[in-house]
């Protein structure tokens, strides 16, 4: 009798979850080792495969634009990683006063998110323009400067695709917001009580009890900044001399440009490899920076 | 004290001067950020004589309403509206139904292995799409469904995202058992129970879901550029895309149809706006 019931749930359980099981044996599961298996073969999707054993890891080695797209995206997350969390935990303990119109900046801050990453990108583009562009207006008649040439210059380019990023704060910012207005009160009447200053209570009382989130959002900072692909695609190409070549794109170049299957899977599976230690050291360093209210988790 | 916790107490003695800082930087903030899309309306509305104009003309006149209609002309953007709105609104079925589905098998049933497949969920969110974007072009490749939006819609029928799955567990984990098992009592099948109880229960949820699905898919831009070709089957992002690959783009044309390819997102996220922000919190905060 009973494990009749238990057979039930079994059933009604899996049936319910099938569409997801389904989902992820073709999207996910099964796509990352298959990658595995393609990456040893020289495939241009029109010809049959050819056996390539380990050398298309080989190649990876030697290939200059694949170290500078390592090199490009790495430049990218160390930047925008931090000036994001920074910008927007600034940003989340702004707009969390009780001031006149608060709402209203909230959703002023939201909104670059709530924009797509073509139109950011080709409002961005326009903004940057050497000759028409406000920056450079801004700057010659403002600062008395005349501005480089932004996302022509080899030197400029992954600056700009970098602050163009930054315009992207809203999503960070509402859950460090939706963080700070978790804290309990109590914890901060009772710094005034002991006459706690401002940094005390932000080093003191902020920072350890929005840890989990800190760790939630650096988390979500470094898988998105990875994948950065729009901004580029759109605005730079990668150029001008490979300056923005991020991994994504690279890797969209192999397969789908250049129609090398093969060599894209390898890319795709180093990728996946970089992302797999990127998060257990994460994890396993957050068991020393993350505060967790009721003790261990 | 002169404010409450818990907001951020300042340990100064005047805080109307404060005060007036704090509207400075939020200010200064607030016309940073916004700024972009403030230029892009006023460039929308300029004629080709104001657009040419050195200095930049800070306020067009006259505005040129009509650049909103002419932009559109130029390419076949009814075709890429209408095959955006085939897309988004597909998925969103899609994403909503499904998710709600498996959320619902993850936190209503004890089955075996439930534990490992919910980390494998999880882990589905920490995964890039662009991983195993190769071998899902080579499988719908397989199924004959390049340059078709099958591609791009099919994965939202197969449980949606990680990401909705994990929020909609949560939110079915606080519905009290004792409901579900009394209409059991009654001979409410496990699908009427969903049906009936929990999907009615969950509709802020469900709705955070629909506005999430809708923006991401309208949004996106790395899934069709993979698997659509011709320009009949072009979404409103490839569309602005290849308008601005042009030779001699008109900046006009192309910031009035950067504006209308925003257009519903902006609709939604204004109305919606509660579910929106209340959703987000929630991915962050509680888990």
């Amino acid at each position: 009798m009973l494990s009749r019931v238990r057979i039930k749930e079994n059933l009604w359980g899996y049936l319910f979850i099938m569409p997801w099981l389904i989902g992820f044996i073709l999207l996910w599961g099964g796509p990352v080792v298959s990658s595995f298996i393609i990456s040893l073969y020289n495939w241009s999707i029109l010809d049959p495969p050819k056996w390539l054993g380990l050398r298309n890891y080989e190649r990876l080695v030697t290939d200059q634009l694949f170290w500078q797209s390592l090199k490009v995206t790495g430049i990218y997350i160390i930047i925008v990683v931090p000036a994001l969390l920074f910008l927007s935990l600034f940003a989340a303990m702004l707009l969390n006063n009780k001031l006149r119109g608060v709402r209203l900046f909230r959703t002023i801050y939201y909104t670059p998110v709530v924009v797509s990453g073509v139109v950011l990108a080709v409002a961005w583009l326009w903004l940057l323009n050497p000759n028409y562009g406000f920056v450079n207006y801004f700057l010659r008649t403002v600062l008395g400067v005349e501005g480089p040439r932004w996302l022509n210059s080899s030197f400029w380019a992954l600056p700009s695709v970098i602050v163009v990023s930054l315009w992207r704060i809203g999503t960070t910012m509402v859950i460090f917001l939706a963080g700070i207005q978790e804290i309990p009160a109590q914890l901060y009447e009772a710094a005034d009580i002991d006459g706690a200053r401002w940094s005390a209570k932000f080093r003191f009382i902020t920072l350890p009890m929005l840890s989990p989130v800190l760790l939630f959002n650096v988390f979500m900072l470094i898988i998105e900044s990875f994948q950065v692909f729009t901004p580029v695609y759109v605005m730079t190409e990668g150029g001008p001399h490979y300056a923005t070549l991020m991994y994504v794109l690279y890797l969209y170049n192999n397969a789908f440009v250049f129609l090398k299957m093969g060599y894209a899977s390898a890319l795709a599976w180093v990728f996946f490899l970089i992302m797999m230690v990127f998060t257990i050291i994460l994890l396993k360093s957050s068991n020393r920076w993350v505060f967790y209210q009721g003790g261990e988790k | 004290m002169n404010q409450k916790p818990p907001q951020i107490q300042l340990g100064y003695s005047n805080p109307s001067l404060i005060r007036i800082f704090l509207y400075i930087i939020m200010i200064a903030g607030g016309v940073v950020l916004i700024f972009p899309i403030v230029w892009m309306v006023i460039t929308a509305l300029k004629g080709s004589e104001s657009l040419a104009a050195y200095p930049p003309n800070l306020f067009p006149w006259p505005m040129m309403w009509r650049n909103f209609i002419d932009g559109l002309k130029i390419l076949p953007f009814a075709t890429f509206y209408k095959n955006s709105l085939i897309i988004t609104i597909s998925c969103m079925i899609g994403d909503v139904l499904t998710s709600a589905l498996v959320a619902y098998g993850f936190s209503r049933f004890k089955f075996y292995g439930r534990e490992v497949l919910f980390i494998l969920v999880l882990s589905t969110m920490l995964l890039p799409l662009q991983v195993t974007i190769v071998p899902r072009f080579i499988l719908f490749r397989k199924f004959g469904w390049v340059d078709n939006f099958w591609p791009i819609i099919v994965p939202a029928f197969l449980g949606g995202s990680g990401f909705y799955i994990f929020l909609l567990r949560q939110f079915f984990m606080g519905i009290p058992n004792e409901i579900a098992d009394a209409a059991k009592i009654d001979g409410c099948s496990p699908m009427g129970i969903f049906w009936r109880i929990y999907l009615p229960l969950s509709k802020p949820a469900l709705a955070t879901i629909a506005i999430f699905s809708f923006m991401y898919n309208w949004n996106d831009f790395f899934v069709p550029l993979v698997f659509l070709n011709s320009k009949e089957k072009y979404t409103v992002q490839l569309g602005l895309n290849l308008f601005m690959d042009q030779y001699n783009v008109n900046w006009s044309y192309l910031m009035s149809n950067a504006i209308l390819a925003t257009l519903p997102c902006f609709i939604i996220f204004f109305f919606a706006q509660r579910f929106f922000i209340q959703g987000i919190a929630m991915t962050g905060v509680k888990e």
